[in-house]
């Protein structure tokens, strides 16, 4: 501890190298460090190459492009896919969280399910139909809603089987994108549902409204007025554009913090009644079995959840010496309160910077700042929120929600839903990262 | 405050004061009748309110699932192709990871709703009513839910009695 205080400037705050966080701020300890290292470096760059202008600096470059794509040389940040032939079946895409940084999941990464391949709707005839227990049934054109008054929010999107691997009885080997791939973030724009509530006017005898897509399985699922009237949302763009397909082109509903399956993309239909339909996907999918043969339906939440991205499983670390630990946590019911971060498996915690605003429902990224001594270490990280809900750990979370008996073997398996206990990744003396329970 | 923003505010009280109550909204939606919105209106609910007229038993069900199921639910809703879920499995669910097949369902009017809206796969919503009451039946009763000689309509369908049914916990009931 103490050598390592006095090679760093910086106080270690929590078990095998964390640091504290204010080392993030770029002044006063860091200041101290950063000096060190300078002259450190300085005294080795006598093994770098000499530079020199390379071809690309020596031409014009290519021609700016009306839509322009990543660098070719960025051609591995990409979905993965569980149904790349296109087979008659559902298909997911799984945003590559280890390889991305910030908040802000890029439209064309932003993770998709899609249970019956992507509808290709002609945005001029869509037609969002809402009915039931109103005082007068109305029907939008895109058009008409787009002339609305708008609100823009930061929201993630997490379907509730993200993060299912996790119920397997021994770790599951996988990066943070097969683990937790099927959540990401981005900023909605779209018309408040109560807006369009208000017009159609609410029977008092409304308690649920149906929400239907215009998808060929007619996918839809029941939402409690309550939340319809709180912040439900029409949303018509995503990042500043119109939805992407996979999303829900040309207008989908959101529901903020809600079980993404329950967000009905393509939503063509809204319907008001005194009960829940009970679709296929809550009275089935989205309905868990717990310990004792005891079933949960209407399991909304998306409850408050973190993983680490920086350092992960697909990453290796070259050497001893500084990193940022980093990742994304979330909650359902509200802001980020807090992340701790340890090093030793759960022994000790430091509290990790939350990169401001922290917006409710929504990714915050948290940064550490470690410095790796070289010897194997665990990485975790736990949420706190704001309504007072703390990330579980993974022996309390299997208490209550059991694993299986036999271990996963393939993302695609889905042993259960609503998986949100701590991530942990081993890191061995040689740098390499695997997915471990501890 | 100056008697000029006063007036002001007391202006704005008056403009916007009844405005509140009556919230302004665009009012660019057309008037539909629930007559229009029939092609789309398809959904069933648990206490059987929107099911169709018609009906259909286990016995004219058959034909129709060998026909346009089987091909991926598998013969008699027991051994389905590659990546495609069975419909028949005993109602036991005592591991977190159990498969459920129709016999989880909380109620019947899920299973005719899923056909009406969804089935089959690659050309949803050709079945006729009697079609999906037969093929309601025919499911029901391979999992020895119903009778072989049960008859399935507006009436008997929402009084299927499911071997889950009142097992089921609200999770969250503070948010309906």
């Amino acid at each position: 501890m103490t050598e390592r205080r006095s090679r760093s400037h910086v106080p270690d705050v929590a078990g095998n190298g964390l640091l504290d966080r204010r080392a993030l701020l770029g002044r006063g300890i860091m200041f101290a460090g950063a000096t060190a290292a300078g002259a450190g470096a300085s005294l080795t760059s006598a093994a770098a190459e000499p530079l020199k202008d390379d071809p690309w600096s020596l031409t014009m470059g290519a021609i700016t492009p009306p839509r322009q794509e990543p660098s070719r040389f960025e051609k591995n940040v990409v979905r993965t896919l569980s149904n790349p032939n296109h087979e008659f079946r559902n298909s997911h895409a799984r945003t590559p969280h280890h390889l991305l940084q910030g908040t802000v999941t890029p439209a064309a990464l932003h993770f998709s399910i899609n249970h019956s391949g992507l509808p290709d709707i002609d945005p001029e005839k869509h037609r969002l139909v809402i009915h039931g227990l109103v005082r007068q049934p109305k029907i939008y054109s895109l058009e008409d809603l787009s002339r609305y008054p708008m609100v823009t929010r930061m929201g993630f999107l997490e379907c509730g089987g993200n993060s299912a691997p996790m119920f397997s009885s021994e770790p599951f080997q996988g990066t943070a994108q097969a683990l937790h791939g099927l959540v990401s973030n981005s900023e909605w724009t779209g018309v408040l549902l109560s807006t369009l509530f208000e017009e159609v006017g609410l029977d008092p005898k409304a308690k649920w409204f149906l929400a239907e897509g215009a998808d060929s399985l007619a996918l839809h699922r029941s939402v409690p007025v309550k939340k319809g009237l709180d912040d439900a949302m029409i949303a018509l763009y995503q990042n500043g554009e119109r939805l992407m397909p996979g999303n829900g082109y040309p207008m989908r509903l959101l529901l903020p913090g809600y079980q993404g399956n329950m967000n009905i993309k393509f939503v063509r239909r809204i319907k008001l009644l005194d009960q829940p339909a009970m679709s296929f996907y809550e009275a089935k999918t989205y309905s868990q079995i717990t310990p004792g043969e005891r079933f949960w339906k209407f399991h909304f939440l998306q409850e408050v959840k973190s993983f680490i991205t920086h350092p992960s499983a697909g990453h290796s670390l070259k050497g001893p010496g500084f990193y940022e630990i980093s990742g994304v946590a979330y909650s359902g019911t509200g802001r980020i309160t807090r992340v701790m971060v340890s090093a030793d498996g759960g022994k000790s915690w430091g509290q990790a910077a939350l990169q401001g605003p922290v917006y409710p429902q929504a990714f915050v990224r948290f940064r550490m700042p470690w410095r790796w001594d070289g010897q194997p270490v665990v990485l975790q990280s736990r949420a706190w929120d704001e309504a007072g809900n703390v990330q579980p750990t993974r022996a309390e979370f299997v208490a209550a929600r059991g694993q299986t008996e036999r271990p996963v073997a393939s993302p695609l398996a889905f042993p259960n839903q609503h998986y949100n206990s701590i991530t942990s990744w081993g890191i061995d003396s040689k740098g390499e990262i695997k997915h471990v329970y501890a | 405050m100056s008697t000029r923003s006063l007036l002001l505010s007391l202006a704005l009280t008056a403009v916007f004061g009844a405005g509140t109550a009556l919230a302004e909204t665009p009012g660019l939606g057309k008037n539909i009748t629930e007559d229009d919105i029939k092609p789309w209106n398809l959904d069933v609910l648990p206490d059987g309110t929107n099911l169709p007229p018609g009906s259909g038993t286990p016995a004219q069900g058959a034909p129709i699932y060998a026909q346009k199921c089987a091909v991926c639910h598998g013969e008699k809703g027991e051994k389905p192709a590659p990546g495609y879920g069975a419909l028949v499995s005993p109602p036991k669910f005592d591991k977190i990871d159990a498969f459920k097949s129709v016999s989880y369902y909380e109620f019947a009017t899920t299973l005719f709703d899923v056909i009406r809206r969804s089935m089959p796969y690659t050309t949803p919503r050709t079945l006729n009513d009697n079609e999906v009451y037969a093929l309601s039946a025919y499911v029901l009763s391979l999992n020895k839910i119903i009778g072989e000689n049960d008859v399935m309509d507006a009436q008997s369908l929402p009084k299927v009695k499911m071997p889950n049914a009142g097992k089921f916990i609200v999770r969250f009931p503070d948010r309906i």
